[in-house]
């Protein structure tokens, strides 16, 4: 599976004999080792979904959120570390306002992904700076439409219909490969996205987790937002009766 | 007769420009007179500038400082355009003039209209006077000339004209305006811009209608050595 970049891995300014930068592939392994995130785009918006791993009985649920608006058309769900997520997350922030300062018009979600994604991208040209160790999903709405964009530690970003990362990211992607999202809406993906993240949760190895999701779409008037509580509650009561079926086979 | 003619007077365009927007994309016009003082320097200008393919503007007040304004912006949008991937929209290109024009509001002296099609919000005119404000208008007027064609417009103007029905409102207008304001005058340009692309045209100004009083234009004096009357200065 992984091969130790012996000599090659001890900067992010070296390349190995068979060209690999061995320090991008450990910072994507940050990323492998988090809480599952996903995104999906339906025909009328985007939906995302994070598990979030509990770390302590003690902390208050609904804290430590792991997605952020970026403005008021796009949000950003990282997963990762979550300090490196919060710069990333200011950067985008403070590019989508300039943006809409100088051009009069909220940034473009393609011109935000490929600012962020320069960004990440920055930070794996400098000896002096470590990459970030975070995978980011973006959703957005503009006025091509909704747009779901992914970048990865080594600052590649793609669009896509749907995307993964994290832990559970491979039984992730072949969930949503089954989807048919042109046809969805996103009332739809909503109740589809929170099955998901509850299938591919390791009751095993992880113990507690906390379903959080935000939506962009027609309903919520082109406004990223946090998923309604009510939607919310009947998508993770969808999602436990799924797994419970599941089960009982 | 006033022979003290300042010929080292800034270059201004006293001027009279318009932008309307029509069912389907917007007109542009403008009258060709640039002026340094009383003194013509220029009688056949170009005051409507190209931005991008699909935007230009009229430009109005100092002539330097509307030009370096275009310039700037025309750089500016150009880099967008690259970074986009697709044409620039009109607000873009009017939000850039306005914050160069509110940002150095102690500096210049230019008034704007920003007039272009793009395939989001179709045809849009937005003005843009000294101070730097920003405003989405159907129709804006602008430059010394204006001030003649207020009410002209509140009667002539409507909603949802067609595109010849505009451009016949615009060369009317500035050709009234021409016909009462000093500082402009020469020939009417106007600029059409729509989904299928930009037209130039172009009025002379001894073709354009008479208006109250006003003289048969004389176009020269040879016209007179092949009169029939030998007397030249006979008016």
């Amino acid at each position: 599976m992984s091969s130790i970049g012996t000599g090659y891995d001890l900067s992010v300014t070296t390349f190995s004999p068979d060209g690999r930068v061995f320090q991008i592939e450990y910072a994507a392994k940050a990323v492998d080792n988090s809480g599952t995130v996903i995104g999906i785009r339906c025909k009328d918006g985007i939906v995302m979904g994070v598990e979030k791993l509990i770390a302590s009985k003690m902390m208050l649920p609904g804290s430590n959120r792991r997605i952020h608006s970026v403005h008021r058309h796009s949000g950003m769900a990282v997963a990762g570390l979550a300090a490196d997520g919060r710069q990333i997350v200011a950067r985008a922030k403070s590019e989508a306002t300039n943006y809409q300062s100088v051009y009069g018009e909220p940034i473009p979600v393609k011109e935000l992904a490929e600012r962020v994604a320069s960004y990440v991208h920055l930070c794996t040209l400098y000896w002096w700076l470590r990459p970030f160790g975070c995978g980011i999903i973006l959703g957005g709405y503009d006025r091509d439409g909704p747009q779901l964009y992914m970048v990865e530690p080594s600052g590649i970003s793609y669009r896509y219909f749907g995307a993964a990362i994290g832990k559970g990211k491979q039984a992730a992607k072949t969930e949503i490969e089954k989807l048919k999202l042109s046809e969805m809406t996103c009332r739809e993906g909503v109740i589809e996205v929170a099955k998901i993240i509850y299938k591919v949760h390791d009751e095993a190895k992880d113990k507690a987790f906390e379903l959080e999701m935000s939506w962009v779409c027609d309903e919520s008037k082109q406004q990223h937002q946090k998923v309604p509580d009510f939607l919310l509650e009947e998508a993770k009561a969808a999602a436990r009766t799924a797994l419970e079926e599941m089960d009982a086979d | 007769m006033d022979l003290n003619m300042d010929l080292n007077a800034p270059h201004s365009m006293g001027t009279t420009i318009i932008g309307v927007t029509y069912n389907g994309g917007v007109v542009l016009g403008a009258d060709s007179r640039t002026s340094t003082g009383m003194y013509v320097a220029n009688r056949a200008s170009d005051k409507i500038t190209q931005l991008t393919d699909n935007v230009y503007v009229c430009r109005s007040g100092s002539a330097a400082d509307s030009q370096l304004v275009s310039d700037y912006v025309r750089y500016f949008l150009h880099q967008h355009t690259i970074q986009l991937g697709q044409p620039a929209t009109v607000k873009v290109a009017a939000n850039l003039i306005r914050l160069l024009s509110y940002n150095n509001k102690n500096m210049l002296e230019t008034g704007l209209i920003v007039g272009g099609w793009d395939k989001y919000e179709g045809g849009k005119i937005y003005g843009i006077p000294l101070g730097g404000t920003l405003i989405e208008q159907p129709f804006a007027i602008g430059g010394s000339g204006s001030s003649y064609l207020y009410g002209f417009f509140d009667q002539a103007w409507k909603e949802g004209m067609t595109k010849d029905e505009a451009e016949q409102l615009v060369v009317k207008a500035v050709s009234l305006a021409i016909a009462r304001d000093g500082a402009s005058g020469g020939v009417v340009r106007t600029v059409v811009i729509n989904s299928e692309g930009v037209t130039r045209n172009f009025y002379p100004g001894d073709k354009l209608q008479l208006w109250h009083e006003e003289l048969e234009p004389q176009n020269s004096l040879l016209d007179i050595l092949s009169s029939p009357s030998p007397e030249p200065m006979n008016i």
